[in-house]
């Protein structure tokens, strides 16, 4: 890489931290005067400075832009991750989220004075319940594994009503780490249930596990490695008769939303993430929102508050007096403006455009893992669902590994796809293209694919471990990072006194 | 439909590729009975401008901060967002990128969250923060449970001026998360006396401020009691502009420090997204929840950042994670940050200073009103009246007339009666003279 | 040949008297990558064998290092808290975890010695 005076390189700016940038006297807003009154803080007042740098108005616009150009982004290219399902953000959504109606709402304003943002939760609850054919919904979580929180209370909370004290949770292995991080924090033991040759949960060990001690088992379908759970009917029906409950993941919903409902699989609760399936931006790692849907002999738990429709209008249940509701999970009563935008989501696309959302992105999928799979070794045949899993095996001496593909994927333009997820095949790579992705662009995605294994078939292994070359960083040394780890900016006096 | 690429001729050359004759045929791991053959029923797709309007429609039912005289507050605020930070954040490299497990193509995002985690730290006198909870609530109870695996006890004692949703979500991740907790119930008339709570197998003490009722509260003999005893002391801050004004509870002694970050840069928005500010000790941080940012170089000695300690998180630590948190509130996270710096040191104090004398002119003007009394000797930008007729009724009656006048304290602690005649009034920079009038106007007529 | 006495879970012993060094086995180390992290017992506590007596981490990754024996902890390796990469560098020597007084000698019966290990790790490949 060739040098240059400024540290930038073309359109790539070096870009310092906001307090290196600092000035006495510099300021982004015109405040008006105070009028110097004595304070009310009873001898509080702060002493110290703070240490917030100054900057003005263009220098900031310029730092968070030039920020902004180091990330890629769904807005500028194909996002492969499986399991995220990072699709297309319409800005209709980011539009009507800022209707002030909305916006400038306060969640302790008398509900008479709400009653277009509680339509709101209220219309997006029916177009949730009917999507997954479930009874109920509760709509506070504030992101998946929120939404599983909220699913494992409430199934503890319906077993507690009925005298029953299970303190198992079954998870596949091939489970999202929220799954058992969940049930640890509801007090669960977590029993680990294996995978069969077919890439699905192993039947006969769910029975030989199932026991009065199990409390409900958390299966993600379709599943992370992209397929379809064909015997859940069963798996529903063990579970069942044994007393125990059926907690569906729906982290992968946008494979069969419109054409299946999680309600005539048996399940008893689910969440949903509205970031995922309906569309709602990642911004960077959140917010998030994650309903979560619940059977009829689960809904009296519910989390508050809820709302409901009373007479003409609508009402936000916010303490409950019959005892059954396991409480509250958060400061207000959901994700709202994930909410707008969700909504906005789906009346866009209507029960017919959402049965399509599912097909197209099923297919993508199944056009990947068709044009890969002759180069990528596919450990479990298809069809698959929304997304396509590889294994490492064809990279079998050639000395590069999935990582490596991964960073050669940044030169080639694109985000890699999920790695080493999920954890029952070696070297996975999980590859979701979403229905927002023309044919043109997932063909372009397959032929770089193709390109990268032919060139670790070359023996170019040396390029891939030093891979990414063109990217604005080369690969980070995130060992020293976490042997020392600095977590903050501190001024140069600061860091001399800490060294 | 547009947001769908394909065209048929599309799908039926892919499905050639893939050797399927129909989409059906990629669905035959669902069971026949459960595949849908007609869509459900729920409305057919609609074009940009039918959505606007019906949406429209829905937001114009409401009364709001944006048409109303507004003074509504405890735990979410209203304040004005300059103009720029609602253009940065809706940039697509950081409204549609994901979180930044990958630190060669989202540096953005990962400079922008050690600038946050450093802001973070600086406003609450800590040593580190993480990069955001889901709000305060959720955040106070993950505090509580750093404590109780610090302390390995398991028994919190939460203030009677802690935000009533707090400590009902706190007593939630409690009450299946077995463990204990104390809780106060909220005195309005005094400040109470939270040490003698503390007991052997105390992890940690809760304590909001300013409290519920606007309250401020001097924590530094309350960490010395808690230290003595060996528990943490958390403080709850859910109004963060307070940190303009008024002493950091880092500087008071506190262990963890968690707080409503909503104010900056994020719309009150009817409850959510908000971001949770969680900060605490270098010696705590392997405990904390959440995701952390840390400095690093890559191969060519560049400075960059990259996600670090993740061996804490449940991506690795399954089971033995320090949380269930994955995706928490990365975006509100940056208006946050674009927000704060746009202030910088002086605007950030400066537009404390404007809070607290909006709130004093409240303060002075509502208790000249027959009948009303300000409880409150200290209050940072709100602040509690006793009226003398049930809140509830008032807060009602006022919103009749137009005026969304303030929380009633009855509808977050319904089960407490002392509380019944007391309504929270928060005034900021927004909060002008004229709404003000109106304000002191309907309050008169409606309690004449 | 070292008198080190290695578990299934690629822990290692070494006996001095009543005292034993525990640490991890330099194919552990291998399996592990870089580390970054190693959280130690408090001395005096009682470890049991076959469960948890400290953490080490990479940056990926976060494993238990189980006890081969039961006893009470004398001493910890301060030195990894500053320096984990000795668990790399060094893992039979300057990379060892922690001391125990060892409450039943029989206990060690039960784990293999250099060249028997060897065999397991053949075993496993």
């Amino acid at each position: 890489m060739t040098a240059t005076s400024s540290g930038h390189r073309g359109l790539v700016m070096e870009e310092p931290l906001l307090f290196e940038q600092d000035a006495d006297g510099r300021t982004g807003v015109d405040l008006p005067e105070a009028e110097g009154r004595k304070p009310k803080l009873g001898g509080l007042e702060r002493k110290g400075r703070i240490g917030l740098p100054g900057l003005s108005e263009p220098q900031i616009v310029r730092h968070f832009t030039r920020l902004s150009q180091k990330n890629y982004a769904i807005d500028s290219g194909l996002y492969p991750l499986g399991s995220c399902t990072m699709k297309h953000n319409p800005r209709l959504n980011e539009k009507m989220v800022r209707l002030p109606g909305f916006a400038m709402a306060h969640p302790l304003q008398p509900q008479q004075t709400v009653q277009g943002c509680l339509e709101l939760i209220s219309t997006l609850a029916h177009w949730i319940t009917t999507l997954t054919g479930m009874p109920g919904v509760a709509m506070s979580p504030a992101a998946g594994a929120h939404g599983e929180l909220a699913g494992l209370m409430t199934i503890r909370a319906a077993l507690t009503a009925r005298g029953d004290a299970r303190k198992t949770v079954l998870v596949p292995e091939s489970a999202h780490g929220t799954n058992p991080a969940t049930a640890a924090l509801c007090d669960y033991k977590v029993e680990s249930i294996p995978a069969n040759e077919r890439g699905r949960i192993d039947v006969d060990a769910l029975k030989a596990a199932m026991s009065e001690d199990v409390a409900a088992l958390m299966l993600t379908n379709p599943n992370t490695c992209g397929l379809f759970e064909n015997e859940i009917l069963e798996v529903a029906d063990v579970l069942h008769d044994a007393g125990a409950f059926f907690y569906g993941d729906g982290a992968n919903f946008n494979a069969i939303v419109g054409r299946v409902r999680p309600g005539d699989l048996g399940i008893d609760a689910m969440h949903l993430n509205l970031h995922k399936t309906f569309s709602t931006p990642h911004g960077g790692g959140g917010p998030g929102s994650g309903p979560v849907v619940l059977s009829e002999p689960l809904v009296p738990y519910a989390p508050l508050p809820y709302v409901v429709a009373d007479g003409d209008g609508f009402r936000m249940v916010e303490h409950d007096d019959s005892g059954n509701s396991f409480g509250r999970l958060r400061s207000f009563h959901g994700q709202m403006g994930m909410f707008v935008r969700a909504l906005a989501y789906m009346m866009s696309h209507g029960a017919d455009g959402l049965r399509m959302v599912a097909e197209d992105a099923v297919l993508n999928a199944n056009y990947v893992m068709a044009r890969l799979k002759d180069a990528y070794n596919v450990p479990f045949p298809g069809p698959c669902m929304h997304e396509c899993l590889f294994d490492d095996h064809s990279l079998k001496d050639t000395g590069v590994t999935t990582l490596d593909i991964a960073k050669g994927m940044i030169d080639e333009g694109f985000h890699p796809m999920t790695m080493y997820f999920p954890l029952v095949v070696h070297g996975a790579m999980l590859i979701e293209p979403t229905e927002t992705e023309s044919r043109e662009s997932v063909d372009q995605f397959c032929d770089t694919m193709l390109h990268l294994m032919e060139r670790a078939k070359a023996g170019d292994a040396d390029w891939f471990h030093e891979a990414p070359h063109l990217a604005p960083w080369r690969r980070l040394d995130e060992t020293a990072a976490a042997r020392r780890p600095v977590l903050t900016w501190k001024p140069e006096e600061e860091k001399g006194e800490a060294a | 439909m547009r947001y769908l690429p394909h065209t048929d001729a599309d799908r039926q050359a892919m499905l050639g590729v893939i050797g399927a004759k129909s989409i059906d045929d990629l669905y035959v791991d669902v069971p026949r009975s459960a595949l849908l053959d007609a869509p459900v029923d729920l409305p057919h797709h609609q074009g940009e401008l039918a959505v606007e309007r019906a949406l429209s429609a829905m937001a114009d039912k409401n009364l709001s901060g944006a048409n109303a005289p507004f003074f509504v507050g405890c735990g979410a605020y209203r304040h004005h967002v300059p103009a720029s930070v609602d253009a940065l954040i809706q940039r697509g490299e950081f409204l549609t990128s994901y979180t930044p497990y990958q630190p060669e193509v989202s540096q953005g995002t990962l400079q922008m969250l050690f600038e946050f985690q450093t802001m973070v730290a600086m406003l609450t006198g800590m040593d580190v923060a993480n990069a955001s909870m889901y709000d305060g609530a959720s955040g106070t109870a993950e505090a509580v449970l750093m404590a109780n695996r610090v302390t390995r006890r398991h028994r919190a004692v939460l203030s009677g001026g802690l935000h009533p949703h707090y400590r009902e979500t706190v007593e939630t991740y409690a009450r299946y998360g077995d463990f204990e907790i104390a809780s106060q119930t909220l005195d309005p008339d005094g400040v109470q006396d939270l040490a003698e709570l503390i007991d052997e197998n105390t992890s940690c003490v809760v304590v909001q401020t300013p409290d519920v009722m606007g309250r401020l509260r001097d924590l530094t003999a309350l960490a010395e009691a808690c230290h003595a005893a060996g528990a943490l002391l958390v403080a709850v801050v859910t109004e963060v502009v307070s940190l303009g004004l008024v002493t950091p509870p880092g500087e008071m002694g506190a262990d963890i420090v968690v707080c409503e970050g909503q104010s900056l840069g994020n719309p009150m928005g009817f409850g959510g997204p908000y971001v949770g500010l969680f900060a605490t000790r270098d010696k705590y941080v392997r405990q904390m929840p959440g995701r952390l940012v840390g400095e690093a170089h890559d191969s060519e000695d560049r400075r960059g950042w990259v996600l670090t300690l993740s061996t804490r998180e449940q991506h690795i630590r399954r089971e033995k994670a320090t949380s269930n948190i994955c995706t928490n509130s990365g975006l509100c996270a940056l208006a946050f940050t674009i927000h704060l710096s746009l202030l910088g040191e002086a605007g950030f104090t400066g537009l404390a200073g404007l809070n607290h004398e909006a709130a004093q002119r409240a303060a002075e003007r509502l208790a000249a009103i027959d009948g009303v009394a300000v409880l409150n000797e200290t209050y940072f930008n709100e602040f509690t009246l006793r009226l003398p007729r049930p809140a509830e009724e008032v807060v009602d009656a006022l919103a009749e007339r137009g005026v969304l006048g303030g929380v009633p304290l009855s509808r977050l602690a319904p089960d407490n009666p002392a509380l019944s005649d007391l309504m929270v009034v928060a005034a900021t920079e927004m909060t002008t003279d004229e709404e003000l009038d109106v304000l002191a106007g309907a309050l008169q007529e409606v309690l004449s | 040949m070292s008198d080190r006495l290695y578990s299934k879970d690629h822990e290692w012993i070494e006996m001095d008297g009543d005292i034993g060094t525990i640490g991890v086995s330099d194919h552990a180390q291998e399996q592990l990558g870089d580390v970054v992290f190693v959280e130690l017992p408090e001395i005096g506590r009682a470890v049991v064998q076959n469960e948890e007596a400290a953490v080490v981490e990479s940056v990926k990754a976060a494993s238990e290092v189980y006890s081969p024996v039961s006893g009470e902890v004398v001493e910890v390796n301060e030195t990894l808290t500053d320096d984990p990469a000795q668990v790399n560098a060094d893992p039979h020597g300057e990379g060892w975890f922690i001391r125990i007084r060892v409450d039943d000698m029989s206990q060690l019966d039960g784990l293999m010695d250099e060249e028997a290990y060897q065999e397991f790790l053949a075993e496993l490949d």
